[in-house]
């Protein structure tokens, strides 16, 4: 009896033949996904990256609210076009706390993997409310209306939890102070301190220049972080990766 | 109905389920061999590209491929064909740029890419402007329309956290909500419309250039021409502008407006204040994104013959 004809038996049973597709989709699955998770030139532990500050992260739930992500990818390409339009090309590590990760390839708008910085506060503002203000041909819509929406940090506390449930890594200290932490960041006169220890490089800055803490504040916050974290001027990238 | 097969003898499978038997037609020659070339192919390109996984790595494949050698490549690879109008361009000496044509040429296009992909956002794609963000087309300069001054604002941007040489670190126009009377901020807006020519009550007029001298002379300049930054600095090339001189108090006896010249408008920018921030482009301030001396050369290049330049 050949090898086809040891095949009829998994051909005549169901089964037989959904155990046995089963295990090779299985070996297939180990073969190309799993060495993603332990080999050592897939994840790259970057200088700099640190998980998202409370009220970044509430920009950040705001941005998928707002479905940001349908026409703004996060992602720049290891391409010479991307790397001229946008900046250096984005690291996984970038994205690492993620949680959905922001990558993708519909541009309607443009990446805004290295947005932060490259315009002033204000500018989000007038842009948001309306782009076509200062950019004409845009077909953004209008977000005004954030600005007429408190921003609440009832839940931020638990937003963090949940997030270090995924594997983000808030410390204690960071979830004892979400509220602190969140309330300061629209706050330059404030003790900012810590939420700089905590978070390096967060910006402090009263985002839409009204009193008080609104969805655009939020939102704002998180659009000036976005790749801003990793220092470039130190970053060997490892040609390998 | 005549197909192929009716030209000649075709073998069965030798399968018969109740009298019914099957042609047994093999694939033509060529597709098989195509089928095996494409498999030889396929274990080819595993070991030529990065594919299998081992324990801590995965084989690297010999041709050494990887999409960060490549696209630093290929970026290598442009600089170096552009490498001696880049060095030339980053030493220029700005003020005579524009007698070297093939280097001058160079910079606007290069400027001009630079200015798309980074400043169209606020400064707009044809370089109008829009509320609160200058038009650079004309000759109305707030922070110095030589191509040197527009390099300096490029790289170090205006009044910003990131360069302590920023434009105007320190210096906005104050909300006078608090200080004037709701009839003063009127009485203002009046003449600050006459003194630009403008309709505007003359007796409220002459009530507000009181306070004008009073409040906000010292900044735009006892006839409202806006700062010394706007007047003696571009007549004197050689004048070296001291601390607390740059302003940026825009020309205020003029029809070009930042924030608007209408009653509504300068009514809102004397109550709420303003304080226009541009970020800071040099690489040094963003390391990864920003600009390379080179393109802040030519993008000061590009925007100074944009009409305006001085």
């Amino acid at each position: 009896m050949g090898i086809l004809d040891h095949h009829k038996v998994l051909e005549k049973n169901a089964t037989l033949l959904l155990i046995g597709a089963l295990g090779v989709v299985t070996i297939g699955g180990i073969v190309e996904i799993a060495p993603l998770f332990y080999l050592e030139n897939t994840i790259e532990d970057v200088e700099g990256v640190r998980p998202y500050s409370p009220l970044e992260l509430a920009g950040r739930e705001i941005y998928i609210r707002e479905g940001c992500y349908v026409c703004h990818s996060q992602m720049i390409r290891p391409m010479r076009d991307e790397v001229e339009r946008y900046g250096m090309y984005s690291l996984a590590a970038e994205s690492q706390y993620d949680h959905p990760f922001q990558w993708g390839s519909k541009r309607t708008g443009p990446d805004l993997a290295r947005v932060g910085g490259r315009y002033s506060d204000e500018w989000h503002v007038d842009h948001l409310t309306d782009p076509q203000s200062v950019v004409p041909e845009s077909v953004m819509p209008k977000y005004g209306f954030l600005l007429d929406r408190e921003l609440e940090p009832t839940y931020i506390g638990d937003l963090m939890a949940t997030h270090s449930v995924v594997g983000v890594p808030y410390t204690e200290e960071m979830l004892d102070n979400a509220v602190a932490d969140f309330e300061v960041q629209v706050d330059p006169d404030g003790d900012w301190d810590g939420l700089l220890e905590r978070y390096p490089n967060a910006v402090v800055s009263n985002f839409d220049g009204q009193d008080a803490v609104t969805e655009m504040d939020a939102l704002i916050a998180y659009l000036q972080m976005l790749g801003t974290l990793v220092d470039f001027s130190t970053f060997e990238p490892d040609a390998s990766r | 109905m005549t197909t192929r097969n009716d030209k000649k003898e075709v073998e069965t499978t030798g399968h018969s389920w109740d009298g019914i038997e099957e042609y047994n037609n093999p694939l033509p020659r060529w597709w098989v061999w195509v089928f095996y070339a494409t498999i030889v192919w396929g274990l080819w390109y595993t070991v030529a590209y990065p594919a299998w996984p081992g324990i801590k790595s995965a084989t690297a494949g010999y041709l050494g491929f990887s999409t960060r050698g490549q696209v630093e490549e290929q970026i290598d690879a442009v600089n170096a064909s552009n490498a001696d109008v880049i060095a030339a361009l980053e030493t220029a000496d700005l003020a005579t740029l524009s007698e070297d044509d093939a280097l001058h040429g160079f910079a606007v296009n290069m400027g001009s890419s630079v200015f798309k992909a980074n400043c169209v956002q606020c400064h707009g794609s044809g370089a109008a402007g829009a509320k609160g963000y200058p038009a650079l087309i004309d000759d109305d300069w707030i922070w110095g329309g030589r191509i040197d001054e527009i390099a300096w604002t490029v790289r170090n941007g205006i009044r910003n956290e990131s360069s302590w040489d920023a434009r105007g670190y320190g210096g906005v126009m104050p909300s006078f909500a608090d200080t004037f009377s709701d009839e003063e901020i009127v009485a203002t807006v009046a003449y600050v419309r006459a003194i630009s020519g403008q309709d505007a009550d003359a007796a409220l007029a002459e009530e507000g250039a009181v306070l004008f001298a009073d409040n906000c002379a010292s900044c735009h300049g006892d006839a409202g021409t806006g700062s010394l930054m706007n007047t003696r600095a571009f007549e004197d090339p050689e004048y070296v502008v001291a601390d607390g001189e740059m302003t940026g108090a825009p020309n205020l006896t003029d029809a070009i407006w930042l924030y608007g010249g209408s009653e509504e408008a300068i009514t809102e920018t004397l109550i709420e204040g303003r304080a226009g921030v541009m970020p800071a482009w040099g690489i040094e301030y963003r390391p990864g994104f920003g600009l390379t001396d080179a393109e802040i050369n030519a993008v000061a290049a590009y925007v100074h013959q944009l009409g305006g330049g001085q």
